[in-house]
């Protein structure tokens, strides 16, 4: 990951960490599902809270093949770059 | 690998669920003793969660003009809209929908699911963007996902957030903005004049379900955008016949010049077979009540006020402000799914609902009253209900 990667991975991590249990480390690979718990409807609300901290709009089309905390960085990253 | 593995999670806390009772996604209704109520394991009980809004479904008319038409009809249509299965009273239903509307025309649909995939399909392609309120129907999210268009979810009910998205769109790309009238799960309203005021800020175009609320709101029923006085501001209007109307089918409605390009460019509307003669006859008549007897609004929103305040006097957290759909807050899915089941055993049906099904991961005992309700089986509902909140609070202690 770049510098710019880290400081995204830093602060999505600081709105996922409540859905952490305890024990579970937030890396890259961290998978929202399996490792966080997060269904299918809080991922699209935790995207909303995300959009509104970066003034993104991540569409819900994209959601589909997003598994880990890595590809929500890289959804992040590419909608910044597009802006 | 099974090809069911997929399931496993979901199909292992619906074991936890069947593990409390009777299976609240699998109810069987063994005999219909009227618009609201019918017999249950051998029970009679009250159906307080039909969305039968205006308990139309034993109206004499539109039993008879069922039977008139399939006698006269036959039982189906065997085919599409685009094919053999446009009938004269297909036609003529749109034309009286329209009229009803206020719109130059109207399409008709299989189902309410179908209408509103239909609609969306239609109306959005890969390259317009979709922004749809986040606690929409599961129908909406499937019609934007078929539609190929980008699509953006706003906070539900926040005006101010659609303006910020609406902002951020790119040039060059047509917007739709998708609202509920009534939500089905909460309850609640839309503020569709507040929407209505960003989607002409931004030229955007304004798309409303009025499923749950046609036929309830508005001077001459027509939904929540009537009874706010902005009907000319929603471009397009989405309704179902399975609530209000008593039978099974759907609409789409516009003034639009070119509305009706859709009937030869939206695949769920040409590649389904057309509702059977007996549904749209049986909607034909009880459009005619509606337009005839504004009297049932009276009658639903009384049972509305009656059901709401007895449960807001028994300490109930409801969710919304008064409409015909009042949904009680349970603590959490074991408490819901046990409560259900006691609302069961004690002859009241009401809907469970539960997260992924609703917003904010809320668990609830979702009740939709009738204007075909008495008043005295509210009060019967009522008393069962503080039956449960006595067992309830002696659990707790």
């Amino acid at each position: 990951m770049t510098t710019t990667d880290d400081t995204i991975f830093r602060e999505i991590c600081g709105l996922v960490a409540r859905f952490a249990p305890a024990g579970v480390q937030l890396r890259p690979e961290t998978e929202l599902a399996s490792d966080l718990n997060v269904d299918s409807v809080a991922a699209m609300d935790l995207v909303m809270e995300i959009e509104d901290k970066y003034e993104i709009d991540i569409p819900i089309n994209q959601l589909a093949d997003m598994r880990s905390l890595g590809d929500l960085v890289e959804l992040v990253r590419q909608q910044l770059k597009d802006r | 690998m099974d090809i069911f593995d997929k399931y496993a999670q979901i199909a292992g806390r619906h074991d936890k669920v069947l593990e409390l009772g009777t299976d609240p996604f699998g109810v069987r209704l063994d005999e219909i003793l009227s618009a609201t109520e019918a017999r249950i394991d051998g029970r009679r009980t009250i159906l307080v969660g039909t969305n039968n809004y205006l308990g139309l479904t034993f109206d004499e008319a539109a039993i008879e003009a069922a039977v008139e038409a399939v006698r006269t009809q036959g039982t189906g249509t065997t085919g599409s809209r685009i094919a053999n299965g446009t009938y004269a009273l297909h036609r003529q239903l749109e034309a009286e929908f329209a009229q009803f509307l206020g719109r130059r025309s109207c399409m008709v649909f299989t189902t309410g699911y179908q209408a509103n995939l239909g609609m969306i399909v239609g109306l959005a392609g890969p390259r317009d963007v979709i922004y749809l309120d986040a606690d929409s129907h599961a129908s909406i999210y499937d019609g934007c996902r078929l539609s190929g268009a980008k699509v953006v979810r706003f906070r539900h009910n926040d005006p101010e957030d659609l303006d910020r998205r609406l902002a951020r769109q790119q040039e060059g790309e047509a917007a739709l903005v998708i609202v509920e009238g009534l939500y089905s799960m909460l309850g609640d309203v839309a503020p569709i004049a507040e929407f209505a005021e960003v989607k002409r800020k931004h030229g955007a175009w304004l798309m409303v379900d009025e499923a749950h609320s046609f036929g309830v709101f508005g001077e001459r029923g027509r939904g929540v955008a009537e009874a706010q006085g902005v009907e000319e501001d929603v471009d397009f209007v989405v309704g179902t016949f399975s609530k209000s109307l008593g039978g099974i089918g759907g609409f789409g409605a516009s003034s639009h010049p070119r509305f009706d390009v859709l009937r030869y460019c939206s695949r769920p509307y040409m590649f389904t077979a057309s509702p059977n003669p007996a549904s749209i006859a049986s909607v034909r008549a009880a459009l005619v009540r509606i337009d005839r007897e504004p009297g049932l609004r009276g009658q639903i929103w009384g049972n509305a006020r009656q059901l709401h305040e007895g449960l807001a006097g028994l300490g109930f957290d409801l969710c919304s402000p008064m409409s015909p759909v009042i949904a009680v807050k349970m603590p959490d899915e074991g408490t819901a799914v046990w409560a259900w089941n006691r609302l069961l055993e004690l002859g009241v049906y009401v809907n469970l609902a539960v997260p992924p099904g609703t917003p904010n991961g809320v668990c609830l005992l979702r009740c939709s009253v009738s204007a075909a309700h008495r008043s005295k089986q509210i009060e019967e509902v009522l008393g069962r209900f503080g039956q449960l909140a006595q067992e309830l609070a002696a659990a707790r202690a």
